[in-house]
């Protein structure tokens, strides 16, 4: 393999890298600080929360991410392109970029999902709990906060590590609509060099590192939730 | 008669209703052969895994790890290039054909079949944890051979724990069939995307072929639902 390929290759992977680590930054911070409140409509005893909440999550598991993400970025983008008021506005070049939908899409996706994990840690905890809480004196949100969040999220937590992996994988369908991340970096010298092989490896091996470096942090994050139960 | 945005759905030249009904079709038959693969590959997996092969387990591993760290997508142009021109080569090669082309279909299943076999490898090798150790000696007692006690103790009740992660599975492939779209194979996605550009009405097609996936998804789990009922039946009846 020459140099100068190999340079080449490198170079774009490092451009599309950053959009990646972007993608999935905004994506897993948004995506699993919503499921958390969906979750708890999901379990409410409310019928106006916990139904719309189902079909929430009902909806976005049930159909493929790329459809999601198409339905968004032709579909949502349809829409705004013909309202005469948003497309001669000065959002409209934020309201073009494809970066938002994507983000929007895999947002909402990654929130019915961690919204499952956390139903079914939710569900995993004792009765005994309500009382004692309720014993205590404690209000339903206090109860929520401080005795409940902490012991699902400890419940939650591997599965959570999984699905943001997928996360991690999802945003390559990213590359579908014109976004230039890892994926649509190694397309362009794929496309460029007819070097098919060389650039999908390079790219596989930057997923890999950074799946493994998301493993590790909530390895780690594991780790430290678990610290009192060690023996 | 003007139905509006749904004559687009209309069977026959003015509509897309027969092309996308054929999408829809082609989507289950690969996903379909993809998921049986799948299987195939999952049994192959686990049983590896469960070997004292060393050989084996590390080639098992290897192949259930980087198929979760790699993204789908990548891996099916990865397969779907690749399949095309070595299977070619291959068959070119040893003169079985002077000419070969490997169709969409079949490279569609391979790539689609090779990320499904990693999940399932983990799915069956679960399953066969989970039959407890007591069986496996009971078998011994009764003077089995290892192969005997595999197929007749082990394998049916590995089966049974693997039911609930295979119906997931299912659901998985169904949707991630969707990306052999990306290929330009006209599978549902790919249909409703070439109808919403020619009519430039995205939303409503994709709305459509959305709504599709759902109604199989929601089936499919049903059906899953019902099998693992009857399947545990005899379980349950025995508390």
């Amino acid at each position: 393999m020459d140099s100068d390929f190999v340079a080449l290759l490198a170079e774009k992977l490092f451009e599309g890298l950053k959009t990646t680590l972007l993608l999935m930054a905004v994506c897993g911070v948004l995506g699993n600080l919503l499921a958390v409140p969906i979750a708890f409509a999901r379990i409410s005893s409310c019928a106006a929360l916990r139904k719309p909440a189902y079909i929430f999550i009902l909806v976005l598991r049930g159909t493929p991410v790329l459809v999601q993400l198409y339905l968004f970025y032709y579909g949502l983008g349809e829409i705004l392109s013909r309202t005469p008021a948003l497309r001669h506005s000065v959002l409209w070049p934020y309201l073009r970029s494809a970066f938002g939908y994507a983000a929007l899409a895999l947002t909402l996706n990654t929130a019915a999902y961690c919204a499952e994990i956390w139903r079914g840690a939710l569900d995993g905890l004792p009765k005994g709990q309500v009382e004692a809480a309720k014993s205590l004196g404690m209000r339903p949100w206090q109860f929520r906060l401080l005795v409940v969040l902490p012991q699902a999220f400890r419940n939650a937590l591997p599965a959570l590590s999984g699905q943001n992996v997928l996360l991690l994988k999802a945003t390559s369908l990213a590359s579908t609509i014109t976004i230039f991340e890892v994926m649509g970096a190694a397309n362009l010298v794929r496309s460029q060099t007819f070097r098919v092989y060389e650039s999908l490896f390079g790219a596989a091996l930057v997923y890999v590192a950074l799946t493994v470096a998301i493993t590790g942090m909530f390895s780690i994050v594991e780790r430290w939730v678990n610290r009192p139960y060690r023996h | 008669m003007d139905l509006g945005w749904l004559s687009g759905l209309a069977y026959g030249d003015t509509g897309w209703g027969d092309e996308l009904l054929q999408g829809a079709l082609l989507t289950l038959a690969i996903s379909g052969c993809s998921y049986l693969l799948g299987i195939v590959l999952g049994l192959i997996g686990a049983t590896a895994k469960s070997s004292r092969s060393r050989t084996a387990k590390i080639l098992a591993w290897f192949y259930t790890t980087i198929v979760r760290a790699v993204p789908e997508l990548l891996l099916i142009l990865l397969i779907y290039y690749t399949s095309t021109s070595a299977l070619r080569q291959v068959i070119v090669g040893l003169g079985i054909a002077r000419d070969f082309e490997v169709n969409g279909f079949v490279a569609a299943c391979l790539s689609l079949g090779f990320v499904q076999g990693a999940y399932c490898t983990e799915v069956f090798r679960g399953a066969i944890a989970a039959v407890s150790r007591g069986q496996r000696e009971a078998a011994a007692a009764l003077g089995l051979s290892r192969q005997h006690a595999w197929w007749l103790v082990i394998f049916p009740q590995m089966l049974q724990r693997a039911l609930p992660g295979l119906g997931n599975l299912w659901l998985v492939v169904l949707k991630e069939s969707a990306l052999i779209s990306v290929v330009g194979f006209s599978e549902l996605l790919f249909t409703a995307k070439m109808a919403g550009g020619a009519s430039h009405n995205y939303l409503f097609f994709f709305l459509t072929v959305a709504i599709a996936y759902l109604a199989l998804s929601v089936v499919s789990s049903r059906l899953f639902d019902r099998i693992e009922g009857h399947v545990g039946r005899h379980e349950r009846a025995h508390g």
